[in-house]
């Protein structure tokens, strides 16, 4: 509607509000259309691809090596797991195996990887509601992983850690040292950010009985990851088909009850704790040998195509890949945990205030790079 | 010569000090907000304009004189240049009221550390300040755009609500002390030998709290919601206006505070004024505690804002009318009777 004199909002019952995509809580370039009356949401509907840089397509001009670097810029915040799931499929696809000491580097870089996924999540989610505090002390131990990221690679965000075969960097010296006070320290800082929020009135206020999605719906609309198991579903790949090293590591899987914001919240606190716990355990036991396997320096997978999937921070990564024996994929498809979570938002937000729509969007923790890749 | 003196020449020197100090005070705790907060948060601050970043007071309010003023082509004008002005005004005049410390003797007169003293003090200071929120909802609707006019709207509803519980939550303190003026509360007080957050701390709970609602602070900081609602009713506002509705806010964190020190926190007294063996503290002057006790309450408002996530409209409504209201007025009753049983007894 427009805000003209003759035609003011008062008017009318119901307005549309357009909140992003320059609208400083929707992580991003989301547009979400509101249909609000007052300040409750009739209705939502998601307005994506102002971040589209056609990153499928640009898989099939690239060959299988050039293009894992570009996948890269699809999570941004979660970079090393796009790398693991895509260096991993187009192995499935050549039929080899990273040798096990590139596989447990894996494990271990994926998972301070997905530490640092949490913790941006985390702050950014408690900044929406209000809580600004806990955005930069989460920051502070994120800086952390990326030293690590950084002395190991060179690069702090878009890492290219893996290579399609293994790994191309050894661990550097003192990184063991660096990961283990890392993990040590880490736990005590959780429990930090959880004395700020866990029992606080308002954030459980805040996000008890916000964006309930049920079992069904959420296994319905394809949802996966921590959305999913805040729902009650025990389903994580790590667990459920195991890839890389995991099946090697001890840890739990957490689980919600009721499915609403707080459970979320729960679910991914607690996996930052199972994560530092598998770090720790990797960094014990790195296996010696070789950190890549033979592997041609040409790389053309037979014809045939593949899916592969890895639990990605966000949830299940999936990459299909159309192989015509040339050097370059003939599909490369991506399933990317944000879009299909995206959907739920729909169910999530019907009914709510326009402030649980912030929370809503903050609990399902999506990066647009991946949504419109 | 004597009326001039007493009626014009000295009440308009303490006006031109409250103009004065209310811009260098908000001057002073915008950088401090800053500051604290970062601290809190493991960061530095601002550390770049002059030593240890105290340049930054001047720094802030300069880039905002020297920004272009825009006044959106749909707004209603004359309204919109209004706002702020309606905004500012009773959060300067209510200041007024306020006793910074006991009256003193100078070229033997009587100097009175207030404009004037009021014998409805509490009852003015109330309604004055909620004159403020026409500001804030003049100033949303004349934007002509939707995200201020929602966060207009928020704050007046939220202003209107807690202003019922902070009322009632004074009234308490009115029955102790059998006046409304705010310099004969404060000299109650001593007659008492006791500040009235001792008699009346649950009162003083809520009066707080309430408080911290009606200046749209954290967590209560709804209308400005950055969030959700970008900025709120001056989502608009840009330059010298905006800093004006800025100046508001700040100097009604300002009227706050002073209220809570003047009515349960003994004003300029010193801590325990019945008690004699703490006399030496005496020559501390009255002003020095009641700045003091101020910049106690000041500083709670930036804790609160690095500490605690903000509310929600419908939780906000249900704290203020479902929870403070009632709470409020069963002080009221408690403290009625309470004090009819002890003058008895």
């Amino acid at each position: 509607m427009s805000t003209t004199r003759d035609d003011t909002l008062f008017d009318t019952s119901e307005i549309t509000v357009s909140m992003g995509p320059q609208h400083p809580s929707t992580h991003g370039v989301l547009q979400v259309k509101l249909k609000l009356d007052g300040e409750r949401v009739l209705d939502a509907e998601c307005v994506i691809g102002y971040l589209h840089r056609g990153v499928e397509k640009l898989g099939e001009a690239q060959t299988y090596g050039q293009f894992a670097p570009t996948l890269d810029r699809m999570d941004y915040i979660a970079a090393v797991s796009n790398c693991l799931g895509y260096c991993e499929t187009i192995e499935k696809l050549l039929g080899i195996q990273a040798p096990p000491r590139a596989q447990y580097i894996r494990v271990i870089m994926t998972e301070l990887n997905r530490i640092s996924s949490h913790l941006l999540w985390l702050g950014t989610h408690a900044l929406d509601i209000g809580a600004m505090t806990v955005f930069l002390y989460a920051f502070r131990e994120r800086e952390e992983i990326l030293k690590i990221f950084e002395n190991y690679c060179g690069a702090r965000l878009t890492t290219h850690m893996f290579r399609i075969g293994g790994t191309q960097y050894e661990i550097y010296e003192g990184f063991q040292d660096q990961a283990r006070k890392f993990v040590q320290e880490f736990p005590k800082h959780v429990d930090e950010y959880e004395t700020l929020l866990t029992e606080n009135r308002i954030w459980i206020g805040r996000t008890r009985g916000v964006g309930v999605i049920s079992a069904k719906d959420a296994i319905d609309l394809g949802v996966t990851g921590p959305t999913l198991r805040g729902s009650g579903v025990e389903w994580d790949l790590r667990k459920a088909k195991p890839y890389a090293a995991y099946s090697d590591f001890q840890f739990d899987i957490p689980t919600g009850e009721t499915g609403d914001t707080y459970d979320r919240y729960m679910v991914r606190i607690e996996e930052m704790r199972q994560s530092a716990r598998i770090v720790a355990q990797g960094i014990e036991k790195i296996p010696d040998g070789p950190i890549m396997a033979k592997l041609s320096k040409i790389i053309k997978p037979p014809v045939g195509d593949i899916y592969h999937s890895i639990e990605a921070p966000k949830g299940e990564l999936g990459y299909y890949i159309v192989s015509d024996g040339s050097t370059q994929a003939y599909r490369a498809r991506v399933r990317p945990p944000s879009f299909v979570n995206l959907q739920a938002l729909k169910k999530m937000v019907a009914g709510h205030m326009v402030a649980d729509v912030v929370a809503i969007i903050g609990t399902l923790d999506i990066v647009l790079g991946e949504i419109d890749r | 010569m004597d009326f001039f003196i007493d009626y014009i020449l000295i009440p308009l020197i303490k006006i031109a000090i409250i103009m004065a100090v209310v811009p260098g005070y908000v001057a002073v705790i915008t950088l401090a907000e800053r500051k604290v907060i970062a601290w809190m948060q493991v960061r530095l601050g601002p550390m770049r304009v002059g030593p240890w970043g105290v340049l930054q007071m001047v720094a802030d309010p300069l880039k905002l004189l020297l920004k272009e003023d825009i006044i959106p082509a749909r707004a209603d004008r004359w309204v919109f240049i209004m706002a702020p002005v309606i905004c500012l005004i009773p959060a300067l005049v209510v200041l007024a009221v306020i006793p910074v410390g006991p009256s003193f003797e100078i070229f033997g007169r009587t100097v009175t550390m207030y404009v004037t003293d009021v014998n409805i003090g509490v009852l003015y200071v109330l309604s004055i300040s909620s004159v403020g929120v026409l500001g804030i909802i003049l100033g949303g609707w004349a934007s002509n755009s939707k995200y201020p006019l929602l966060g207009a709207l928020r704050s007046a509803a939220q202003m209107v609500s807690y202003e019922v519980a902070l009322g009632f939550s004074i009234i308490g303190v009115l029955m102790l002390s059998g006046t409304l003026s705010l310099v004969s509360i404060v000299e109650a007080q001593k007659n008492a030998g006791a500040w009235y957050v001792f008699l009346q701390p649950i009162g003083f709970i809520l009066f707080f709290i309430c408080g911290v609602a009606e200046t749209n602070r954290a967590p209560f900081d709804l209308p400005e919601a950055e969030t959700e609602l970008v900025a709120g009713f001056h989502t608009e506002y840009s330059g010298f206006r905006f800093s004006l509705f800025f100046l508001a806010e700040n100097a009604n964190m300002l009227t706050v505070a002073a209220m809570a020190v003047t009515l349960f926190w003994g004003g300029w007294l010193r801590p325990f004024p019945n008690v004699a063996a703490l006399g030496f503290l005496d020559f501390v002057p009255g002003v020095v505690w009641f700045i003091s006790k101020v910049v106690v309450f000041l500083y709670l408002y930036l804790w609160f804002r690095a500490s605690w996530p903000r509310y929600r409209y419908d939780q906000l409504m249900k704290l203020g009318w479902q929870f403070l209201l009632p709470i409020s007025i069963a002080n009221v009753i408690v403290t009625a009777i309470l004090i009819v049983v002890f003058d008895k007894g």
